[in-house]
């Protein structure tokens, strides 16, 4: 009909203008079906949503599947794939000198559980500013499927050997150890794990998500816990997880008895809609009790676990100015004549 | 034989002649974490403040307290700083090491000890003078407990008095040692005063040494190599320090957290900086290049076992081109080796560290003048080149302090190197991170937060093209590493060159660097006073090497490399660079034993290899 308007429609763009493909990244290499590029697409959708600029933010990673997964999202973000389990020091370096870059980290079960514990370890103690994800699959793919350390008890490999040592909970241990947003989810719940990152990004401090993404290739038959079939039957989600980000309108129902509701450093609200009662996720104590049970019942226990939204950051610790340090002036990194003169007059 | 007594009678009578003046070496004997560090350094500084050219050397144990330690001073009139072989005045406080110190001294030389050691009882060709100390110590410290710390400063009365160094000094150095402790002060002056008095009363001098004023220190300061690198560190503006201790480097992260919390913090009260203490060295590199590739100056303090952690980060930092500065207060090793102990051992390691083809630059400081300015020099290479620089100090040079002339202000700007910003790349349109653009092998990089849309770049440690996307092709790979290689190339033109003394006339040549150059210095005096022979002299300050190095070789016969190692580490850097006709040239004088080198082995082992 002539009457049709025939013009294109205006592409839909975010907050700050962007469309949603200029998030996106080179095309994957993982394998078709790996977890990992579900994970991928979550934080493309996450980070467009919320309307962060590509530019600002840091994609850090270590080695392996995972690892390599930062180049399939954000090409307009800079990244730095380094060595093995040490992306955490990186990171930790990167942040201190700019403070103002949002930090990216994807690692691996193998990459943080085994070789980068160390690293992973201090990096929760710190509290700095950075959403440290790991891609959970149980194996290590780019080696072809040996066991890691978050492989549960009795999983067993398509090999046939069972695992016989037990798993390390990168969560139960964050959360220990002073993270102050832990949660843990699944690549194949989309909803769940959007809102989760979105949370993320909002949250000022060290965020550790372990989100099971099961590897197609390596673990995903029967006898593995790290399976699609696996998860669909053992996933207790502890909540409903709405998050509010601080440019919208709140207008959801709120009933105190079901829902708990925690409102971030930026001012956006993260709603959790109770379907376990009596969790309380600012409760550490709470949470770790919650995780050792699940084990106990062979349950993979998914949501946010804990969240502290005003613990002090790395960044508030060290009284860095807020300029980013990277890029000071030299009339502020290099003190003047007199300084000189009065050091060299206290050595005389 | 003549009783000791008989002898030193005689001595006494001929004292006019045989009078030594400002040159000495002064060694005492302690035990470990009893306060004799606070001692020794009154002791030094008071010969200082008397214009006397002085070192100090302290040989401690691995442990905090109850281990045997010894601290050697050396005052010499003409300059010489190097480590004296010879032990000229003992000062014995420790029992577990009394007779075996006093057994190793040369004829001739001066014993002062504590009485109940009884130790002239040993041998009858030393001078001796005894010492009570527990009587002395109790009536001038009445609290028992700090007996122990206070019997050390009565040595440095009896010193004082014996070698004629000016009470008032004494007490200058004291009260400044002792700075913001007036009761202390007092307490530790009360002690020389008793040492003093006890000397003047019993111990008639017998032996030839004095001190005498002189006017050589006029100006001069005194500081460690550890807190000069701080201070240059700080005026090079370094932005991010992170640091695992380890002995010998960790005095140089803490000297500059003291700097920068009272020089670098605005008046805001915000930090200028970030220092970090991390949870290892794998941690502490990591946290180097992170903030070198997000753009900060950034800095860490190791020594060799940290080194070699560092191996696979180093790699990645020179395949990805991530500036940072190393600095390594080497130690001796392999392993955990004499961690409280100089050496030059871990040159070759550092200057290929890592797997693959790797190669760094290395800054080599010899003074304490030299960390100073060298911290400057470091970064900038590191971020003109986007390479990491280390610069090889040692624990001599490091913890020990030395005399020098006050450091002067940078006057160069910092070089921040080849970096695009927004407005750069709104003109180029894009660019491409490893590209060759200017020939020098120098590609053009940006820093993440950089805000334009064609900025960012995916740094891997993966084979990668220019445009640093991944890539596993042959050519991609080779054209990089040569490029690389470029680089480093171009860096033989702006490192800091050697410094140089050609006589004109002779044939044979040394080469050292480091802390050697102290003995060198000597060593080649010796060689031309006793022997007349005379050597040229090159001092290496940086690799890669630059073409004076081959220019100097070419010019002499022989050329002695002199180095604190065991397998000639430098001299096989110089055998990969130098032509092959003239790497038979290159004859190797090494030693690896913990100690300072100093100028007579040098000299002797270069007139043995000379046949004389």
């Amino acid at each position: 009909m002539a009457s049709t308007p025939t013009s294109t429609p205006t592409p839909k763009t975010n907050r700050i203008g962007l469309q949603v493909i200029e998030y996106r990244g080179g095309k994957t290499t993982l394998c078709a079906g790996c977890g990992h590029n579900a994970i991928s697409e979550r934080i493309i959708d996450a980070m467009y949503e919320m309307g962060v600029k590509p530019e600002r933010v840091a994609k850090l990673s270590g080695i392996g599947c995972s690892s390599k997964s930062p180049a399939y999202f954000m090409s307009r973000s800079h990244s730095f794939n380094s060595v093995h389990g040490r992306m955490p020091s990186l990171a930790t370096g990167a942040i201190l000198a700019n403070r103002d870059l949002m930090a990216l980290g994807v690692s691996g079960d193998g990459d943080t559980a085994s070789i980068g514990i160390g690293q992973f370890v201090h990096l929760m103690r710190r509290n700095l500013p950075i959403i440290y994800i790991i891609e959970d699959n149980g194996v290590y793919g780019l080696t072809k499927g040996q066991f890691s350390a978050t492989a549960d008890l009795g999983s067993k490999l398509k090999s046939g050997v069972i695992n016989d040592l037990p798993p390390i909970d990168t969560c139960a241990m964050a959360i220990e150890l002073g993270a102050t947003f832990v949660g843990r989810s699944f690549s194949g719940d989309k909803k769940q794990l959007l809102s989760m990152l979105k949370a993320a990004i909002a949250h000022k401090g060290t965020v550790m998500l372990d989100v099971v993404s099961p590897c197609v290739t390596f673990n995903d038959h029967e006898g593995s816990t790290k399976s699609y079939k696996y998860m669909k039957d053992h996933e207790e989600p502890l909540h409903d997880i709405n998050f509010v980000p601080s440019f919208e309108e709140i207008n959801i129902e709120y009933d105190p008895g079901t829902t708990f509701d925690v409102t971030m450093h930026d001012g956006s609200r993260l709603r959790l809609h109770k379907l376990e009662e009596d969790y309380d996720p600012t409760n550490r104590i709470h949470a770790v009790k919650r995780l050792m049970e699940a084990h106990e019942k062979n349950e993979v226990l998914t949501g946010i676990l804990y969240v502290n939204a005003q613990a002090p950051s790395f960044i508030d610790m060290l009284n860095i100015t807020e300029e980013p340090l990277a890029t000071l002036p030299e009339s502020k990194v290099r003190p003047g004549r007199e300084v000189l003169e009065q050091a060299m007059e206290e050595l005389r | 034989m003549a009783t000791t007594d008989v002898s030193l009678h005689e001595a006494s009578g001929h004292q006019e002649q045989q009078r030594v003046t400002n040159d000495m070496s002064i060694q005492v004997a302690t035990v470990n974490g009893s306060g004799s560090q606070s001692s020794n350094t009154v002791l030094l500084r008071s010969i200082f403040q008397m214009g006397v050219p002085v070192s100090g050397k302290n040989l401690f144990p691995s442990n905090i307290a109850g281990l045997p330690t010894w601290y050697t001073i050396r005052a010499n009139k003409d300059g010489y700083i190097a480590r004296k072989k010879e032990i000229d005045f003992l000062v014995a406080m420790n029992p577990e090491t009394a007779q075996e110190d006093v057994k190793s001294l040369a004829s001739g030389a001066v014993v002062v000890y504590d009485e109940p050691l009884n130790l002239s009882a040993i041998r009858n060709d030393l001078i001796f003078y005894s010492v009570p100390y527990d009587k002395l110590v109790a009536p001038v410290c009445p609290e028992a407990k700090l007996r122990k710390l206070v019997r050390n400063m009565i040595y440095v009365g009896v010193v004082a008095k014996l070698l004629n160094i000016e009470t008032a000094e004494v007490e200058k150095a004291i009260r400044k040692q002792f700075a913001s402790k007036a009761k202390a002060a007092n307490l530790n002056l009360a002690a020389v005063q008793a040492g003093f008095d006890y000397a003047s009363a019993n111990l008639p001098k017998r032996d030839p040494y004095f001190v005498k004023r002189m006017d050589k220190t006029a100006g001069k300061i005194i500081i460690d190599g550890n807190s000069a690198a701080a201070l240059g560190c700080m005026f090079a503006g370094v932005t991010v320090v992170s640091w695992y201790p380890i002995t010998p480097s960790s005095s140089l992260p803490e000297t500059l957290i003291e700097y920068m919390k009272e020089y670098r913090i605005q008046p805001d009260g915000k930090a200028t900086f970030a220092i970090v203490q991390a949870e290892d060295e794998l941690a502490a590199i990591g946290m180097v290049i992170g903030a070198g590739w997000a753009g900060a100056r950034a800095m860490t303090a190791t020594a060799g076992p940290g080194i070699s952690l560092m191996a696979e980060y180093a790699g990645l930092a020179y395949y990805t081109e991530v500036p940072g500065v190393i600095w390594d207060i080497q130690r001796v090793g392999p392993s955990t080796g004499l961690p409280t102990r100089t050496s030059q051992g871990d040159i070759l390691s550092t200057a290929f560290l890592s797997h693959g083809d790797t190669k760094h630059i290395l800054l080599i400081p010899s003074s304490v003048e030299e960390c100073y300015t060298m911290a400057g020099e470091a970064f900038d290479l590191a971020e003109q080149f986007q390479t990491l620089v280390f610069v090889m100090s040692d624990l001599d040079l490091g913890m020990n302090n030395w005399m020098s002339d006050p450091f002067k202000y940078p006057e160069k700007p910092l070089n921040r190197g080849k970096v695009l910003g927004r407005e750069e790349l709104d003109k180029l349109g894009g660019f491409s991170r490893y590209k060759d653009v200017d020939g020098d092998g120098i590609p053009y990089r940006t820093l993440p937060g950089t805000d334009h849309p064609a900025a960012a770049y995916f740094a891997r440690g993966s084979g990668h093209n220019e445009k640093s996307q991944y890539s596993e092709r042959p050519d991609d790979f080779e054209r990089n590493m040569e490029r690389i290689n470029r680089k480093f190339e171009t860096a033989r033109s702006f490192v800091p060159r050697p410094e140089i003394v050609q006589t004109g006339k002779s044939k044979i040549g040394i080469i050292a660097y480091g802390t050697s150059h102290w003995a060198i210095t000597e060593a080649r005096d010796q060689l031309r006073k006793e022997y007349q022979v005379e050597t040229d002299y090159l001092r290496l300050r940086a690799y890669p090497f630059t073409r004076e190095v081959h220019n100097f070789i070419e010019q002499h016969d022989r050329v002695y490399v002199v180095e604190q190692n065991r397998d000639a580490q430098m001299l096989s850097l110089l055998k990969l660079d130098a032509r092959p006709e003239l790497v038979t040239r290159l004859l190797s004088v090494a030693h690896i034993h913990g100690l300072p080198l100093d100028a007579r082995s040098v000299t002797d082992e270069i007139m043995t290899m000379e046949g004389k």
